[in-house]
């Protein structure tokens, strides 16, 4: 870029320095600094999704490959040493002599990538629909909105089976297991755009009015840079509070999925997935198996939520 | 009143048509029903003499009149794991989950409503904080967590409650109902207050929320000038114009109860349609799917018109004109 900055004609592309100085002095930092909720959540994501990013290397064991366990280590307690390898389970172990703490990592960074892959889908797709519906109006409009009135009085988690029962239907028994997270992800991503075309929508309508879309239209750009280039980003504030907040719904409707069975393999296991393998156990008393993973989720969503709430009413004029 | 009776019946049946139009397009294009139920050695010469009979060749409308009509009747086809009609199946599992529904429905709308009075007019009470702090951690845990948290506390550790099924049912024709017995009613506890909990905490932030809007509008203040009691004030008064949002969100929220159902059963082992449900989507049992699809848009519905209707009663500016609250 910045070979680019000597150009003689007046820039409008800023530099970093520029952007992080108007960044430091907006109201969305200003009120960062002052809740600590926002900093303590911020920081435990941070923290889960780094751990989860580098899973490979901070596992102390490679948790899903079968030649790193070792049998004579299974159902070690929590903070016991295992009887085969003589390696020290922090949270304990399965049944197969699997390390909960090293699963934790894989799990997360599969419900994690579940989760951001669904609401960007689902993100993409409502905020076309709802940008199309906003700015075309007439039939496409009314057809958009309906669809999407049905669809959200319906709970999401029961769109999700169903078009994941669906999907189950159209792809032979042979390739579930290598295209399960596909499938979730799609199903989670399309029980979810409702809510962005809603909001992108009313925002449309609003915003499609004001003077400088008028503007922009009479210097003959077209419809689609018109939505694209100037109504879109003044309606991304609140796409953003719902995203954060779909990203915790996501994560637990994924969880929920692979915890009935109908989710990720235990091949592939995501948080719901190792709950639902530690449940067996519980009944036995090896409750470690499920409550690290339970708590993980509880946490991760937890934490994401306090984000979202403090992202809401950070952006929300009204409280300003 | 009558025309906007007619405008909510209307609508009920779009909806009500348009989820028939997906489940018959699940049953139609979704797997083969052919193949479903011939086996595997059948002919091709066969497999036409099916097609033929069971009307695949016939026009799309054609099929699409003759499923509705056959669902109006209550033909839902045959499963094509259990070989048995799915009408039956649903029949058989119909009172486990109403009445599981049914019993969280009065659970959530009668504590939340009194939780979110009593938060609502002692809002810098210690209990009503407590409540509210709890209420938080009710939305964000997930519902089958708290089933599982239940079972580890109330049968594993306590040895208290049974972790699964509806223990002794009593028959009444075809149906069943755990209440008068007392393994029964054990068996209830558990799954009520997990069905419930996440509905409880919802409608009792929203009573709260809506009092506390109502609470500071002039009317309510010139009630209190005018001395009356503060009995008259909350429930005559304030409590009635903060039911019509409560309304329509309980409403539709004790519609999805039949739906969370599928997440309940599943953690407690309850024989009832959601656990069916999810099954059959394992399975890839496409009627029993499509079946319990129409179940859930019916109940749907239904509890929309019931809302609309209890407007009425709560409302009186809508029973002069026409005018549609806004949602």
């Amino acid at each position: 870029m910045s070979h680019r900055a000597a150009a003689p004609q007046p820039r409008l592309k800023l530099t970093w320095k520029e952007r992080v100085a108007i960044w430091r002095d907006s109201d969305l930092w200003l009120s960062f600094k002052a809740s600590p909720v926002a900093i303590m959540s911020t920081a435990v994501t941070l923290l889960i999704v780094i751990a989860a990013i580098f899973a490979d290397v901070l596992a102390p064991q490679d948790a899903f490959d079968p030649v790193a366990l070792n049998l004579l280590d299974g159902f070690a307690h929590p903070m016991e040493r295992g009887a085969g390898s003589n390696m020290l389970f922090v949270m304990g172990s399965d049944e197969q002599g699997r390390d909960i703490f090293s699963a934790l990592f894989y799990g997360t960074r599969l419900s994690l990538l579940v989760g951001v892959a669904s609401v960007i889908f689902s993100m993409v797709l409502g905020i076309g629909l709802g940008l199309l519906a906003g700015y075309l109006g007439g039939k496409i409009e009314m057809l958009i909105m309906r669809v999407a009135d049905i669809q959200l009085s319906f709970p999401a988690i029961l769109i999700a089976l169903l078009i994941f029962g669906v999907a189950r239907g159209l792809i032979p028994p042979q390739q579930y297991e290598t295209t399960a997270v596909f499938v979730i992800i799609i199903a989670i991503g399309l029980s979810n755009w409702a809510q962005y075309a809603r909001t992108v929508r009313a925002s449309t309508l609003v915003e499609r009015n004001k003077e400088y879309v008028q503007a922009a239209r009479l210097m003959g750009i077209s419809g689609f840079g018109i939505m694209a280039r100037h109504v879109l980003p003044n309606v991304m504030g609140p796409v953003l509070v719902i995203a954060t907040i779909n990203l915790a719904l996501a994560i637990i409707e994924e969880a929920t999925l692979s915890f009935l069975g109908v989710g990720l393999p235990i091949t592939q296991p995501s948080l719901g997935t190792l709950i639902r393998s530690g449940q067996k156990f519980l009944l036995s008393g090896e409750w470690w198996i499920l409550f690290f993973p339970a708590m993980m989720l509880v946490i991760l969503a937890l934490a994401i939520n306090l984000l979202g709430d403090w992202l809401r009413d950070a952006l929300n004029p009204k409280l300003r | 009143m009558l025309a906007y009776l007619l405008r909510s019946l209307t609508q009920a049946t779009l909806v009500m048509l348009a989820v028939a139009f997906i489940a018959f397009s699940m049953f139609r294009y979704v797997g083969d029903p052919v193949a479903s139920i011939v086996g595997q050695d059948a002919t091709l010469k066969d497999r036409q003499e099916l097609a033929e009979s069971l009307g695949l060749n016939d026009p799309f409308p054609l099929q699409f009149a003759r499923f509705l009509g056959n669902a109006v009747q209550g033909d839902f086809g045959v499963s094509y794991r259990q070989g048995r009609p799915v009408a039956d199946l649903l029949i058989e599992r119909l009172p486990a989950t109403i009445e599981l529904a049914v019993l969280s429905a009065i659970v959530a709308l009668g504590l939340g409503l009194v939780l979110g009075i009593y938060a609502a007019l002692n809002r810098k009470g210690v209990i009503a904080n407590i409540v509210m702090s709890l209420s938080l951690i009710g939305v964000s845990l997930p519902t089958f967590l708290i089933g599982i948290g239940l079972i580890f506390l109330f049968s594993v550790y306590l040895r208290w409650l049974p972790s699964f099924g509806r223990g002794d049912v009593v028959a009444f024709g075809w149906w069943t109902t755990g209440l008068l017995t007392d393994s029964g009613r054990k068996s209830l506890i558990m799954p009520v207050i997990t069905l419930g909990f996440f509905q409880l905490t919802l409608i009792m932030r929203l009573v709260r929320a809506e009092m506390l809007e109502v609470m500071r509008t002039e009317y309510i203040k010139f009630a209190r000038a005018r001395g009356l009691s503060d009995g008259s004030v909350h429930f005559r008064h304030a409590l009635r114009n903060a039911m019509v949002p409560v309304i329509t969100i309980t409403g539709l929220q004790l519609g999805s109860i039949i739906a969370f159902a599928i997440v309940t059963e599943t953690v407690f082992n309850w024989p009832g349609l959601g656990a069916l449900f999810v099954r059959s989507v394992e399975v890839v049992d496409i009627p029993v799917m499509a079946a319990y699809l129409m179940f859930v848009g019916l109940v749907f519905v239904v509890v929309n018109l019931i809302v609309d209707m209890l407007y009425f009663l709560v409302d009186p500016r809508l029973r002069g004109g026409a005018t549609v609250p806004a949602r």
